[in-house]
């Protein structure tokens, strides 16, 4: 069963790192949005102060929205989801594993390109590294809960924005607490409350998401 | 026992079945539902006493709680018939479920226009992101998704269960979006902005409201049976029964 | 001897099966009996259901009433047990094209929890005509060769019972001569197979069929 996962986290990985190309377009999104906001609102320090825990947030949020297609969309297309729900071995796992290598390959490098768009942004140092942790906790949790919707809207044609209608609202706890605590720390108070609520939400989403993710496929397998 | 009691469900959740009792119980609701309404509306209007702080415009909460109640109550029942659908395999369930969305969706529309209209005069803005509203606002889209979902899907039976996990994992998440939102409205909110329905209710006013959340549930019901028994004839308009009782009319 | 054992057990049964698609009845009351060593061909004209019949055995769709048994169990109770020892392949074709003929085996049999030595793979792919083209991404192969290490993956994966659909897609008179010879000698190591084609297909054995689409 471990090993099951294994194979299947090191196959996406493996698949993602052949077309390289297609690995930063979800990071260049990030920082491009991010950069958008002190073109439309204002360079100045002060506003984009204020503004940077929710503007990096959202960004994040979007992003890993995007690129969500990419979890079955492929398998989907060639056949290979199919396989999957014939192993032997349990689809949650097998879930697990793909929303695991997502995950590595979209959540990961947006909190490891966080401090950049932190500078861009002027929020403080003592922040930056709470930005990170955030983003640590929560992007799993965006690719857990986009997981369910994505296997649900996978087999629908022009899914996109489908995806996004059922996906946006699920994410806004998230974005509240996430953002939040980039706030708080900002001003230099305690943000264990916002992150003990954020690992929280990742324990439920870790526990909850794959078996709705592993239903959701074998209803969209069934048509 | 629980033999007869699975028989008798099977029975009464086959379509024809609950076509044919469906439409003697609708009176029974639509009837009430009307005289209570009516009965309830007259006295939230007309009798109830004026509120010493805000005056008569506080009267729109007479349409606002009851439909922001229904907005969450219809919900509840979606995802539990979807529920139900789903792991029973009882298709008068996923009807019920996808009968049930619109009228949802219609009523957090409802309880979202009088709550700004209430906000105009209180707030002096026709939109505060007070918590209440921004909830309500959540809530609505979680319909819609649902609702999109559904129609986006062709294959019937596939569009029933997965908008019926849908609305199961939405119910697993309202809770967490209320509390954060709740969260969130108390730590940007300034502390002089009035609040929806107070604790300290005047019995006068009470009872209207409650007689309209009554009245809301019975006029749910009435409708969800009307627009279930639509879906029963559209889904089952291949079936010999649904060609016959066309062919009386 | 095949035919003389009177004794076959039954791996695969279906009772009363009934499918509808899109409101269309496509068939009710299938009834399907298949033993070891039993090849049964699915007939039909097209939209017929035998890819939704092929689906419903394999436990992807579910049928609209009936049941499918494996060894006299219902599937779905018996899923592990039932999807280690069958194997289906549908009309798509599995294959990442950035993952070279090598890869691409190995991951098949990685979600199969299977794994095979390297002179069993080559062997195999030998077999089918694709030795030499391990390294190759299999973007680089036409549609008939990604057939073929699909048929690669059957051999290796040693299941009793393969569903096929329409596995003579893309192939060539030598890959549809492959397949047949492929079915022969499964049968003859008492395995069984249930397979879809609109190509004739020509076994020199016994073979049962079900045609779909008469009922209505």
């Amino acid at each position: 069963m471990l090993k099951a996962f294994y194979h299947l986290l090191a196959r996406d990985l493996r698949l993602a790192f052949r077309s390289r190309h297609e690995l930063a377009n979800p990071l260049i999104f990030f920082v491009l949005v991010v950069t958008l906001f002190p073109l439309a609102v204002s360079p100045s320090a002060e506003v984009l102060r204020v503004m940077a825990p929710g503007v990096i947030w959202v960004s994040a949020l979007l992003s890993v929205l995007l690129s969500l297609d990419r979890l079955f969309k492929q398998d989907y297309e060639d056949g290979s989801l199919d396989q999957l729900m014939l192993s032997p071995n349990p689809l949650v796992i097998l879930v697990l594993a793909k929303v695991c290598a997502h995950w590595l390959l979209t959540g990961l490098p947006l909190v490891l390109v966080a401090p950049l768009l932190a500078m861009f942004m002027y929020v403080p140092d003592e922040a930056i590294g709470v930005l990170m942790l955030s983003l640590l906790l929560g992007t799993p949790v965006l690719s857990l809960v986009g997981a369910i919707g994505v296997s649900l809207t996978v087999a629908v044609n022009r899914g996109g924005v489908l995806l996004s209608l059922i996906i946006l609202p699920l994410y806004i706890p998230i974005l509240i607490f996430g953002a939040n605590a980039v706030d708080v720390a900002s001003d230099g108070m305690s943000v264990r409350g916002q992150m003990l609520f954020l690992g929280a939400v990742l324990a439920l989403a870790l526990s909850l998401a794959p078996l709705a993710t592993a239903v959701a496929l074998r209803i969209t397998a069934s048509r | 026992m629980f033999k007869r009691i699975w028989a008798w469900i099977q029975k009464f959740s086959s379509p024809k079945h609950f076509y044919r009792i469906s439409g003697k119980m609708i009176p029974w609701f639509a009837v009430p539902a009307a005289v209570l309404g009516v009965y309830a509306l007259y006295m939230g209007l007309f009798v109830a006493p004026t509120d010493y702080q805000q005056g008569e415009s506080y009267r729109i909460i007479f349409i606002h709680v009851p439909a922001a109640w229904m907005s969450m109550f219809i919900y509840m029942v979606m995802a539990v018939s979807a529920g139900i659908g789903l792991i029973w395999q009882i298709k008068l369930a996923d009807m019920i479920a996808a009968a049930s969305a619109p009228i949802g969706a219609w009523f957090a529309f409802l309880a979202l226009v009088t709550g700004s209209l209430w906000g105009k005069p209180m707030w002096g803005a026709y939109w505060v992101w007070d918590a209440r509203l921004t909830s309500e606002l959540i809530l609505l889209f979680l319909y819609f998704g649902y609702m999109a979902l559904q129609s986006a899907i062709e294959d019937q039976r596939t569009a029933d269960k997965a908008s019926g996990l849908l609305a199961i994992v939405g119910v697993v998440n309202i809770p967490i979006i209320h509390y954060s939102v709740e969260w969130w409205n108390t730590l940007h909110q300034g502390a002089t902005v009035a609040k929806f329905d107070k604790p300290s209710m005047h019995i006068d006013m009470l009872i209207p409201l409650l007689l309209m959340a009554i009245a809301a549930k019975l006029f749910y019901a009435a409708i969800v049976l009307i627009r279930a028994r639509n879906e029963v004839l559209y889904r089952e308009r291949n079936r010999q029964w649904v060609k016959e009782l066309v062919e009386k009319l | 001897m095949p035919e003389s054992e009177s004794t076959n057990t039954t791996l695969l049964e279906t009772r009363q099966l009934e499918c509808v698609r899109d409101d269309r009845l496509l068939f009710r009351d299938l009834s399907i009996n298949l033993s070891e060593g039993e090849i049964l061909q699915v007939e039909g004209a097209n939209g017929s259901g035998k890819t939704s019949l092929l689906r419903i055995l394999c436990g992807l769709r579910l049928a609209e009433a009936g049941q499918v048994l494996w060894q006299g169990e219902d599937v779905s109770d018996v899923r592990e047990d039932y999807y280690a020892s069958m194997i289906y392949i549908g009309h798509l074709p599995c294959i990442k094209g950035d993952l070279t003929t090598l890869e691409n085996i190995r991951s098949l049999l990685d979600t199969r929890s299977q794994s095979a030595p390297i002179e069993e793979i080559d062997a195999a792919l030998t077999k089918v005509g694709l030795s030499g083209f391990d390294d190759v991404p299999s973007k680089a192969l036409s549609s008939g060769q990604r057939r073929r290490i699909l048929l690669a993956f059957l051999l290796l994966s040693k299941t009793r019972l393969w569903i096929l659909d329409e596995p003579l897609t893309a192939l060539d008179v030598q890959g549809v001569a492959l397949v047949e010879s492929m079915l022969m000698e499964h049968r003859e190591a008492g395995g069984s197979a249930i397979f879809t084609t609109h190509h004739g297909m020509q076994l020199p054995c016994e073979m049962s069929s079900v045609t779909l689409g008469v009922q209505c």
